[in-house]
């Protein structure tokens, strides 16, 4: 499904950081992969590599066989494919809650009106809120926000779903429905990509655990060999921190 | 919880009435005083002249244009026809209910005066509103076409459409607006009109597309409209460049990373956007070209100050018309003011 090929990505600006340094990893079909680190390790940048949201200075990342970093690939196919929330919601604030979700299915996938309006429906239903669906962004909570989001990401159809740090920004109360949301979309096969600080739902849902520091990745395991038994100090000492 | 509070009036201090009482009194003074000066150098206001520069009524002398007799005059609801035969034929001259100055039978003279009729006219002050309206929206549209493309190409990384922005927005923001005017009208003026005066081809083919048989010519108001609509779209470009700037980078990552192109994020998630939160700064701009447009006084287009200055030069009384041209610009600029403020309500609640 995902295949990447050491991959290398320094920052110039503000000053000099290796942000990711030799990075590879494939992730197959219906995997549910979380990465955890500790802040600056690279696991948003290598997330955002991805889908070329940054581009990797070197390496190859294939996507379903497509080189992402060929400067040949019509990207935007590739991120109709893959969907992506954020931290920080990035809903269209100038539009309704359904109109976010009809936009790009209309613009991008060119779906007839009436097709974009009820495969948005179904997805507002699926996250529990078919009755915002005329309100703007700016009313809603957070949690819903974040909702509306995956809503919009997966209207898409896309074949792979990153999350990058998606309860982040959200308070406490209202990071078990949008973790809900994930752990029925990882239920149904969804491949998934998830960078969190959520240890909880990597030892619940994940299939594999990636533990990254420096921009690398240090360890790699099931959840159970993870938080039961880590190899690496630096993994000891970070979840000794965390836990 | 009980009834919903009443609204209170807010009850003032006594110093916010003794400032207002100031302000009229000192309103009141300079009036005064202005008036005051103007009986100390004999000057005589003559308000009642004012209103013919707005509307007049104009009289029409029908005059015939061949020596014959009046052979019949029919008169019919709203109008009445004098036909006149003489030598070279017969022809019937036709105006509204009016003065008849011959009766059936009278021999007249080419010249002579058949009837008078009078007719409502716009005065040259609304003329000259309307000039100075036309020249301003005009610019203003081309202002915001000009702006909205000059500013995508600010933002560009292509060196080619980057660099040709800034040279545009800086030579337009360097220079002063009446040298434009004048570069223009003398310069570009002088250089299209004669190219098209000396192209045949293309000479022949405006001809054909006016329906004229002289020489086809860009009239000054073209030019005017150019130079303020250039001189415009210039600072819109740097208002629309900050407008998407300002919007969060990661709306154009979430538009992007559902697989919409550059323009597509643009069309349909920043520019809405960003449009919305320049409208103040821009009918800002918009106001500032409305006053602006009186500078084409002086490349031959009559707008409003042109208008009232040719009427100062003949009836001598310049304190009521200036008064009154400055009034009818705050007239045009509170307007679109207030139009403009009632867009941007609109759109902040939708």
């Amino acid at each position: 499904m995902i295949d990447v090929r050491n991959i290398y990505k320094t920052f110039l600006v503000p000053h000099r950081v290796e942000a990711l340094v030799d990075v590879s990893t494939a992730i197959a079909p219906g995997e549910v992969v979380v990465v955890i680190g500790p802040s600056g390790s690279g696991k948003s940048t290598f997330l955002r590599c991805l889908n070329r949201l940054e581009h990797a200075d070197a390496g190859h990342i294939l996507i379903d066989g497509i080189d992402v970093l060929d400067p040949k690939t019509d990207i935007n196919k590739v991120r109709a494919e893959v969907g992506m929330v954020f931290q920080s919601f990035n809903l269209f604030p100038h539009k309704t809650v359904l109109q976010n979700v009809t936009l790009a299915q209309t613009v991008v996938r060119r779906r007839p009106k009436a097709e974009a309006h009820d495969r948005a429906m179904a997805l507002l239903t699926k996250v529990g809120l078919p009755d915002k669906v005329n309100v703007y962004p700016d009313q809603l909570s957070g949690g819903q926000q974040q909702r509306v989001a995956i809503a919009r990401a997966l209207a898409m159809n896309p074949k792979v779903m990153l999350f990058d740090e998606p309860t982040s920004a959200l308070d406490p109360e209202m990071i078990g429905e949008v973790l809900e949301v994930m752990k029925t979309l990882a239920r149904e096969g969804m491949t998934m990509v998830v960078v969190t600080h959520e240890m909880g739902f990597a030892r619940e849902v994940a299939d594999r655990v990636i533990f990254m520091d420096a921009g690398a990745i240090v360890e790699v395991g099931t959840p159970e060999h993870f938080f039961k038994n880590p190899t690496h100090d630096r993994t000891k000492l970070f979840l000794s921190q965390i836990l | 919880m009980g009834p919903s509070p009443t609204v209170r009036r807010v009850r003032r201090p006594q110093s916010y009435y003794i400032g207002a009482g100031i302000f009229f009194l000192m309103l009141a003074a300079v009036t005064g005083f202005i008036y005051y000066s103007t009986l100390k150098i004999d000057y005589v206001w003559r308000w009642y002249r004012v209103p013919q520069y707005f509307l007049y009524h104009e009289t029409i002398e029908k005059r015939a244009e061949i020596n014959g007799t009046v052979q019949r005059i029919s008169r019919e609801a709203e109008t009445i026809t004098v036909v006149v035969s003489g030598d070279d034929g017969t022809e019937s001259y036709t105006s509204p209910a009016a003065d008849i100055r011959v009766s059936e039978g009278d021999v007249i003279y080419s010249g002579d005066v058949l009837t008078i009729h009078k007719k409502w006219k716009a005065g040259i002050l609304v003329q000259g509103m309307w000039m100075t309206l036309k020249v301003s929206v005009i610019a203003i549209i081309f202002g915001i076409v000009i702006g909205l493309f000059t500013g995508l190409a600010r933002l560009s990384d292509n060196p080619a459409l980057k660099w040709s922005a800034v040279t545009y927005i800086e030579l337009i923001r360097g220079s002063p607006l009446l040298v434009q005017i004048f570069i223009w009208y003398f310069a570009f003026g002088t250089l299209f009109n004669t190219l098209i005066a000396k192209n045949e081809g293309l000479q022949n083919i405006l001809r054909g597309l006016l329906g004229s048989t002289q020489i086809v010519q860009i009239p000054p108001l073209w030019f005017g409209v150019a130079a303020l609509a250039f001189f415009t779209g210039a600072y819109v470009a740097e208002m629309v460049r900050a407008g998407i700037q300002s919007i969060h980078r990661g709306q154009t990552e979430a538009a992007r990373s559902l697989g919409m192109t550059y323009a597509q994020g643009m069309v349909h998630v920043i520019l809405p956007q960003a449009l919305r939160r320049v409208i103040p700064p821009l009918a800002g701009q918009f106001i500032s070209l409305i006053k602006d447009s009186s500078l084409l006084g002086i490349i031959a287009i009559r707008e409003l100050t042109k208008a009232t200055r040719e009427v100062v030069t003949t009836s001598f009384q310049p304190f009521e018309l200036w008064t009154i041209c400055a009034l009818l610009y705050l007239f045009l600029t509170f307007t679109l003011s207030m139009a403009l403020q009632y867009v941007e309500r609109r759109t902040i609640t939708s």
